[in-house]
């Protein structure tokens, strides 16, 4: 379906993302990594403030011209898109990276026809007539799996359910066949019965397109239904990285082990909710060591209180495809090579 | 829409009758006595009656109001008996200061203030508008405060202010325009455009400069909160460029204030600029409203006022109207 290049189609290297504020710096996300091939999804998961939006954020290049400081690298085809202009960005926007909201009522303009919004997305990259756009749009409409997609172009986003809104969304985001759709928890606003429905349609669509798709979400659930791969992100971290399965089956980091606890399922009969006691670092101090030690109930395995000194760094080559960023990692690691 | 149109008709007729009725009672129990001004110096009781019979005072109140508000739809008689005079529909009366009919004197006084409403408007709304959009893009940077500063001078200066600052500085100092005459009505008479434009300069920038501010003022903060807003933040992940998402994202929204605030505002000046026209002398619907107040002149003061009202009324019509067109969600309530 796609050419087989090693080069995966998005890497992200050390991306670091700060506001200057009146109360400091915040930094939002600090040092996120991430890798995706071509065709495949990863679900980029994590609480609120964990920065997971501002690296979505960050992908489409959505801070530039802002006072955020963004420093790393993200490679999408091998161009770093953090170092490119604002004017090449916009060229790149819509085209080959592409980007679906929240809340698609708040986020389509409420004057434009849904049709006219998704035609003006086609327009800008393609040098066509209002009309054969519209046409374009039409089509996009259709396949999203709106009924009556010729009447319902002409339609305002108020005059749309929820679903349907987002189905249009997802027309608006999928009309110039970008190579990577970024999706910002695109099912939260919606009802549960609605949400099935909206991640099939982005499944089947994936499939038709060849789309890569950055699924941002707080939903566990979510991720374990869709995603290829997983990020976990705390802190502006990536925290641990894998993929679904062996994510689900065999989490390392605390943090993700407290995460998948946390999650009520049927089976627990009347059995308390277990939350992760204590609250995400502030993004304004962040403290020297691991940004989860305050709240990590394993810090007493790695000697030295390293856990609160050294903030630990994602092994690479063996545990490559499933690391974590915990000292327990690194320790293991160095006692099987010292065996 | 068209229930929406003729329930608004019928509307705005209740509301002018209800206005009419509010003026005629101030002005009859009010203090001003039009038979001892009509009567002149040497007054005696007698004449006193003679004119009031004349003016058509004698009779009950209500029913000089009926008499008056007929004369609205058809032509009636207005004077003294004996020395009745025909006043065509629709009649308004006569002046009690000149006999004239009052349609007539609105005739004369109205094309001095569209003079001064059309330049103004544009002027104002143009300045707003570029300069509260260019406002809310330089939000915080110096361009932003400037414009901020001068909106703030702008709004705190009276007309009578800025009306004689002009005139001493262009006028008397300078020298480089002229007075304002009466002799220019119209861009298309013989004065030409230029003439005209030249002739009503003044007054526009003098209303100009408070309206403005306000323009700039709505513009940018109706602005500032449009570009947060999330349909922004997709127009751009679309790609669009700068331009056309302020354009065709940001000033669509962003503006909708701003037409409320033209219409009403078009409605008011249509009504007289009172202020401007007393400072440039301009003979218009506000300059003439002022001398009929005070010359307790009836029939001009409630002509005038229903004229004001009228424009007003029509002016909220017509902004509903407009919205529905701007604004899709307002078009289904």
């Amino acid at each position: 379906m796609t050419t087989t290049t090693d080069q995966p189609l998005l890497r992200i290297r050390d991306l670091h993302v700060a506001f200057p504020t009146d109360d400091g710096l915040v930094h939002a996300v600090n040092g996120m990594d991430l890798t995706l091939a071509r065709g495949e999804t990863v679900g980029i998961v994590g609480e609120s403030g964990s920065g997971k939006t501002v690296t979505s954020q960050a992908l489409m290049g959505l801070l530039k011209e802002t006072r955020a400081q963004v420093t790393g690298e993200i490679l999408l085809d091998g161009t770093d898109l953090n170092s490119l202009s604002e004017d090449r960005m916009r060229a790149w926007r819509g085209k080959k990276i592409a980007m679906i909201f929240q809340d698609p009522l708040s986020a389509m303009h409420p004057f434009h026809s849904v049709g006219a919004q998704i035609a003006e997305a086609y327009r800008v990259h393609n040098k066509v007539s209002r009309k054969a756009a519209t046409a374009v749009a039409v089509d996009m409409l259709g396949r999203v799996g709106i009924p009556d997609p010729k009447r319902r172009a002409a339609a305002f986003p108020h005059e749309f359910s929820g679903g349907m809104r987002q189905r249009a969304m997802i027309a608006m985001a999928l009309v110039c066949e970008p190579e990577l759709l970024i999706a910002d928890e695109p099912t939260t606003a919606l009802d549960v019965t609605v949400q099935a429905q909206i991640l099939d349609l982005l499944g089947e669509l994936q499939q038709e397109t060849g789309t890569a798709v950055v699924l941002v979400t707080h939903d566990l659930g979510v991720v374990a239904e869709v995603c290829h791969h997983v990020a976990v992100m705390y802190g502006g971290q990536c925290v641990e990285r894998g993929s679904v399965r062996e994510l689900f089956r065999d989490p390392r980091h605390p943090y993700t082990q407290g995460l998948l606890a946390s999650m009520p399922t049927l089976g627990d009969d009347g059995e308390r909710l277990r939350p992760i006691p204590g609250f995400p670092p502030s993004l304004t101090a962040l403290p020297a060591g691991c940004l989860f030690a305050d709240r990590c109930p394993q810090t007493h395995r790695v000697p030295d209180g390293r856990c609160h000194s050294e903030r630990p760094a994602f092994l690479t080559g063996d545990a490559a495809d499933h690391p974590s960023r915990c000292h327990q990692e690194t320790l293991a690691t160095a006692e099987e090579a010292a065996r | 829409m068209i229930a929406f149109l003729t329930r608004r008709l019928v509307a705005t007729v209740v509301l002018l009758a209800v206005i009419s009725f509010v003026t005629f009672t101030l002005f009859h129990f009010g203090p001003a006595d039009p038979a001892a001004a009509a009567c002149g110096q040497e007054c005696t009781p007698e004449r006193i009656a003679e004119a009031r019979v004349a003016l058509g005072m004698d009779k009950p109140f209500l029913s000089q109001y009926l008499t008056y508000m007929s004369g609205l739809f058809h032509g009636r008689t207005v004077g003294a008996p004996g020395a009745e005079s025909l006043c065509q529909w629709p009649c308004f009366g006569k002046s009690f200061q000149t006999n004239e009919d009052v349609a007539a004197v609105l005739e004369r006084a109205l094309p001095y203030t569209l003079s001064v409403a059309v330049g103004a408007i544009v002027l104002w709304t143009v300045v707003g508008v570029t300069f509260g959009t260019l406002a809310a893009l330089r939000r915080n940077k110096l361009t932003d405060k400037l414009i901020v500063g001068a909106a703030s001078v702008g709004v705190s200066l009276p007309i009578p202010v800025t009306g004689l600052l002009l005139l001493l500085v262009f006028v008397s100092t300078l020298d480089v325009l002229p007075f304002t005459t009466n002799a220019i009505t119209s861009p298309f008479g013989p004065a030409g455009f230029d003439g005209w434009f030249l002739n009503y300069l003044l007054p526009w920038v003098a209303l100009a400069v408070l309206f403005s501010a306000q323009y700039i003022r709505v513009t940018r903060s109706s602005m500032l909160e449009t570009l947060g807003e999330d349909f922004m933040r997709t127009a751009r992940a679309k790609g669009l460029s700068k331009a056309a998402m302020v354009v065709r994202h940001g000033a669509r929204a962003g503006l909708t204030p701003v037409v409320t605030m033209l219409g009403l505002d078009i409605g008011l000046l249509l009504g007289g600029a009172v202020l401007t026209e007393q400072i440039f002398s301009v003979p218009g619907v506000g300059f003439t409203a002022v001398r009929a107040a005070q010359a307790g002149d009836l029939p001009l003061t409630m002509a005038i006022t229903l004229l004001a009202a009228f424009f007003i009324i029509v002016a909220n019509v017509v902004v509903d109207a407009v919205y529905a067109v701007i604004d899709p969600r307002v078009r289904a309530a």
